[in-house]
This record gives structure tokens, C-alpha cells and sequence, in this order.
């Protein structure tokens, strides 16, 4: 019932969609009254914020802010770390994330992607066949086929398809990102998670990662956190500005770039600070 | 009217300039020299032991076939051979390396990845301290503890047996490979294990398809290290080995191992017997050769 007043409150104009299928289609991710600590020390205060199915969400602010803290609450990768303490709560499909014990599941389903390419030490196939995997499937021919839809996906199959078996580490950055991206492709997750992926990119294959964020918003739903503003101005649907651990802002990403409601964003999306 | 005492000090500062890069050639030689002595240390040793080891084969007609193939060790009559020697040190050291490596590397990585930091404060001195104890106190808690523990276990006339030098070895090597091994882990970039568990593996799996692979060549390092104290060892294997010269057939035999025959023989041995020790030397010293060599192959391979 909370969740259903939360969408009334947030969304004037989707007062009168009170039936359960709508609302799932409407937000996939619900975030609501989110404190974080870092032992004694918060870095979350009261964040809530509604993310829709099939859409990028940027979260932008100063370095320190609490977006990427924020970002990875969304697969409780936090979990790592001693002494994380998390009130509120965080509902994605209807479910609240912290409430289940099943973290693995969680992260099958909601992918990440982080700042510096992460490939293991091992080919490119074995390294895009990591996640299916783990999850039971040994297959060859499934394998080969997820491996192929994955990196076509995050297109980057023409550049690799004839060095598949040799070490994933011998690609440039740019081209580790992405099958960085593929790799998360490759679990079939709803959500994907980018914490400021391109900041290790130079611009040529910043703007292939754009791209491919664009094309993959047919398929699945993005949050991606950046410190390049024009990148979220190009890329995203929705911004989020957070600021020492609140969102000062959250709109549509035109708005907040052409007429932020508060001083603050507009201080920031202007360069006055940050 | 300064310039004379001007002039003065840039003569002075020459002359300390001079007796700096003085010093510091000094420096850089003595450096040098302390650097030298472990090699010539070790070319000494080597050359010596092989001078003394290969005089019998070179200028006294011994076979060296019959030597490493002969099954009797009898110096009064002119019988050296040490196949059982050479049998007993490689099983000792392969079930002293199925024991301790598993028990190792699990505890290194239980140490890098699971156990709580107050745990592991606790665990990680217990293990480098266990590296200090001198290897005789190994061999008397070994002859104290495990020879009558085998003895009433397993109704043996003597505890003193492979079994009892493969658990005092495994025992010995765990330090250097729980310390070697954890150090390999911990170096493994905290990124692979995020980019691991945020595709949904979970912690153990983790752990060995993504974080034991990446520091593979670390982990051989361990075993290599380990491998060498267990091959190597003699004291405490002198004390639980029971040191029969019969060809070992069973884990109950005793054994005498190549160190363990250098060690008791060498106090009175003369002449051809003498050298035959040292011959013996060589052997155990090939040994080690030519494992660090093919354990560092494929360590090579595995940092690739």
C-alpha cells in the first residue's frame, strides 16, 4: 500500500493508475526514504526516487556526493563493505531487494558495469560465458550462442569474433568496456547499472559506449552515474542531481539542464561549482 | 673585495663534491661486493659438492648407472646404491605435498577472503610463528606425538614411517605456503572480485574461478617454496623416519631419505663413502634444480 501512495505523491498525473500490473510497468525501480552509513558516518539522507522501466537514468553531482554509494545499493554490492548500514527501502518488481535473502539472484537480474574495464585474466568467450556459467549452464551451444547474442549486443562482435580464445586483457580500454557491458548482457538481466563508465574511456570510444547505451534502452533499463554532464545530457531520459548525500533534484533530463527548479542544480549543471 | 674569500669556498666545495662521489663509488663497490658473496657462496657450495661428488664415477671407475639404480647401501662392502633413498625422499615430499597443499592454500585463502580481520590477526601470527619453531623441535613433537600415535593406530613394531615424515613435512611447509599463498591472494585487484559477484557468482565460486586463477603464479611460487623446505628438511625427518635402507613399499615402511643419509653417515665416513655423500648431494640438489625449474615453467605460463 505504501508503494502505491509514494506513486501518487511523485507522480501528479498517474494518480488514477491504481492496479498493480500498471504500477510495475510504471517504475520498475522504487526507492523510498533510503539512509545509508558507513559506520558512524551517513552518506545517504532520505533518498527516494522512482526509476522507470526501459529508461536511463542519470545521477549526476560533485565527487563524494553519494550517487555511485546510491548506484550500488540498487545489487547491494555495499554488501563488501564492513559496517554498511541501510534503512528505508528499495523495491524492485514489486519486491523489496533488502528483504530477500537472495543476493545472487538480485545481481542476476540487475547487471553492472564499473568505472574501470574489470575483465578477468581469461579469454574473451570465457569472460562473457562467466556469468551463464556460474548460473549451471555448460552447455557448448547454448554457451556459444548467449557469448555471440551478448557481444553483438554490446556491439562489439565484429571487432572480436576472430579472437574470441585469446586473452581478454589484450583489447583496448574502450573495447574492454564493452565486453564489459556484454558480460552484463550476457546474464539477460531487467536493470543495468553503469557507475561512471566511460571516466577510463578516451572520446572516440566514449561516444561508441553512448551509442550503445542509446540502443540498449530498448531492451533493458539503465542507471548510469557520471561526471560529465553533457554525457548525461546526451544519453539519459531522467537526472538525478544528488548533493552530501540527498537529491537536491530529480526531473526529466531537459528540465534539469534548460530550467532546474533549485539554485543548486542549476549552479552545478552550469559549472558554477563541482 | 670579496672575491678571494669567494674563491675560497668554490675550492671548498669541490673538494667535499670530490669526497662525495668518493664515497659514493665506495658505496655503490661495497653494495657490489655484499650483492657477490651469495653467488660466490653459491658457486662454492655447488662447486665443491659436485668436485668432491663426482670423483668416485670420474677417477675411481663407479658406475653412476649403478649408483642412482642400485638398491644396496652397504659402504663397508663397496655397495652404494641409493634408489630406496631416492624413493623414500620423493614419496615423503608428494604426501607431504597432497597434505599441506590443500590444508595451505585453504587457509590462505580462508586468512585473505572469508575469515573476519580479528580472526585473522589471530590465525596469520599463529602460522608465521609456526615458520620459526627449529626443525629438531619439529622432529621431537613428531617423535613424541606422532610415531606412538601411529604406532597404537595402526599396530605397528616401530611408529617411525613414511606416514610419520609425510605429516611432520606437511606440517613444516604449511608457514611458507599459507604466507606465500596469502600474499599472492590479497594482491588479486579488488575489482576482479566486484566485477565476479556483481554477475551474480556467489563468494566461493568467486574465489576459485576468478580469484585463485588470477593468482595462480603467486600460489606456484607457495608450492614451490614449500616444496623445497620438504625436500630439503632433514632434521626432523631424521628423528621420525626410522632411516631403513629398504625400497618402500607401503605409507608404514621407514624410510631414509637422501638428506637424512648425508646427515647420519657423514660425522665418520672417508674416503669413497665420503664421496658417495656428496654424490648423494648432488642428486638431492638436481632434484631441487629441476623442480623450481618446471614449477617456475609453468608459473610463467599461468602469469600470462
Amino acid at each position: 500500500m505504501s508503494a502505491t501512495t509514494l506513486e501518487r505523491n511523485n507522480k501528479g498525473t498517474e494518480k488514477f493508475s491504481s492496479n498493480n500490473e500498471q504500477q510495475t510497468t510504471d517504475a520498475k525501480i522504487k526507492v523510498k526514504n533510503l539512509d545509508l552509513f558507513y559506520g558512524e558516518k551517513q552518506a545517504l539522507y532520505q533518498v527516494s526516487l522512482d526509476i522507470k522501466e526501459k529508461e536511463v537514468t542519470a545521477l549526476i553531482g560533485p565527487s563524494g556526493c553519494g550517487k555511485s554509494t546510491f548506484l550500488r545499493t540498487l545489487n547491494r554490492m555495499n554488501d563488501l563493505i564492513d559496517g554498511v548500514k541501510i534503512n528505508g527501502e528499495i523495491v524492485i518488481d514489486n519486491e523489496n531487494i533488502y528483504n530477500s535473502s537472495d543476493v545472487i539472484k538480485l545481481r542476476t537480474r540487475v547487471g553492472m558495469v564499473f568505472q574501470k574495464p574489470n575483465l578477468f585474466p581469461m579469454s574473451i568467450f570465457d569472460n562473457v560465458a562467466y556469468g551463464p556459467r556460474m548460473q549451471g549452464i555448460k552447455n557448448k551451444k547454448a554457451l556459444n550462442k548467449i557469448v555471440e547474442e551478448s557481444l553483438r549486443g554490446a556491439a562489439i562482435w565484429d571487432e572480436v569474433k576472430d579472437r574470441l580464445k585469446s586473452s581478454a586483457l589484450g583489447l583496448s580500454g574502450g573495447q574492454q568496456q564493452r565486453v564489459c557491458i556484454a558480460r552484463a548482457i550476457a546474464m539477460k538481466p531487467d536493470v543495468i547499472l553503469m557507475d561512471e563508465p566511460t571516466s577510463a574511456l578516451d572520446p572516440i570510444s566514449t561516444l561508441k559506449v553512448e551509442e550503445l547505451i542509446a540502443q540498449m534502452k530498448k531492451d533493458y533499463t539503465i542507471v548510469i552515474v557520471t561526471h560529465n554532464m553533457q554525457q548525461a545530457a546526451r544519453v539519459s531520459d531522467k537526472t538525478a542531481f544528488f548533493l552530501n548525500g540527498e537529491i537536491i533534484e530529480y526531473d526529466e533530463t531537459d528540465h534539469i539542464f534548460s530550467m532546474p527548479k533549485d539554485q543548486r542544480t542549476e549552479d552545478y549543471v552550469t559549472g558554477r561549482f563541482g | 673585495m670579496p672575491s678571494p674569500s669567494n674563491e675560497n669556498q668554490i675550492v671548498d666545495m669541490k673538494k667535499s663534491n670530490k669526497l662525495k662521489y668518493f664515497f659514493e663509488s665506495a658505496s655503490e663497490k661495497l653494495f657490489l661486493i655484499c650483492a657477490m658473496l651469495s653467488v660466490i657462496s653459491l658457486l662454492l657450495i655447488i662447486g665443491f659438492v659436485f668436485y668432491k661428488g663426482s670423483h668416485p664415477f670420474v677417477a675411481e671407475g663407479y658406475s653412476f648407472i649403478d649408483f642412482i639404480f642400485g638398491m644396496e647401501w652397504v659402504p663397508s662392502e663397496d655397495k652404494f646404491g641409493i634408489l630406496p633413498m631416492i624413493v623414500a625422499s620423493i614419496f615423503s615430499t608428494i604426501g607431504a605435498l597432497v597434505i599441506g597443499v590443500p590444508i595451505g592454500l585453504f587457509t590462505a585463502i580462508f586468512l585473505a577472503e572469508i575469515a573476519p580481520k580479528r580472526v585473522a590477526k589471530i590465525i596469520s601470527p599463529a602460522v608465521q610463528l609456526l615458520a620459526g619453531i627449529p626443525s629438531v623441535l619439529y622432529g621431537v613433537f613428531g617423535l613424541a606425538i606422532i610415531v606412538p600415535m601411529l604406532q597404537n593406530n595402526f599396530g605397528l613394531a616401530k611408529g617411525q614411517s613414511l606416514l610419520a615424515v609425510i605429516i611432520v613435512l606437511a606440517i613444516m611447509m604449511l608457514p611458507t605456503i599459507v604466507t606465500v599463498a596469502e600474499t599472492a591472494i590479497r594482491a588479486v585487484p579488488k575489482t576482479y572480485r566486484e566485477g565476479s559477484l556483481a554477475l551474480g557468482a556467489s563468494p566461493i565460486g568467486t574465489i576459485f574461478k576468478v580469484v585463485v586463477p588470477a593468482a595462480k603464479s603467486g600460489i606456484m611460487a607457495a608450492i614451490v617454496l614449500g616444496l623445497g623446505r620438504a625436500i630439503g628438511e632433514t632434521m626432523a625427518v631424521i628423528l621420525v623416519a626410522g632411516n631403513s635402507l629398504i625400497l618402500p613399499t607401503s605409507l608404514t615402511d621407514s624410510v631414509r631419505p637422501l638428506t637424512t643419509n648425508i646427515a647420519l653417515e657423514m660425522g665418520y665416513a672417508f674416503g669413497t663413502h665420503q664421496e658417495m655423500l656428496f654424490a648423494t648431494g648432488i642428486v638431492l640438489f638436481s632434484f631441487i634444480l629441476i623442480l623450481n625449474f618446471v614449477l617456475a615453467k609453468i608459473s610463467s605460463k599461468g602469469g600470462k
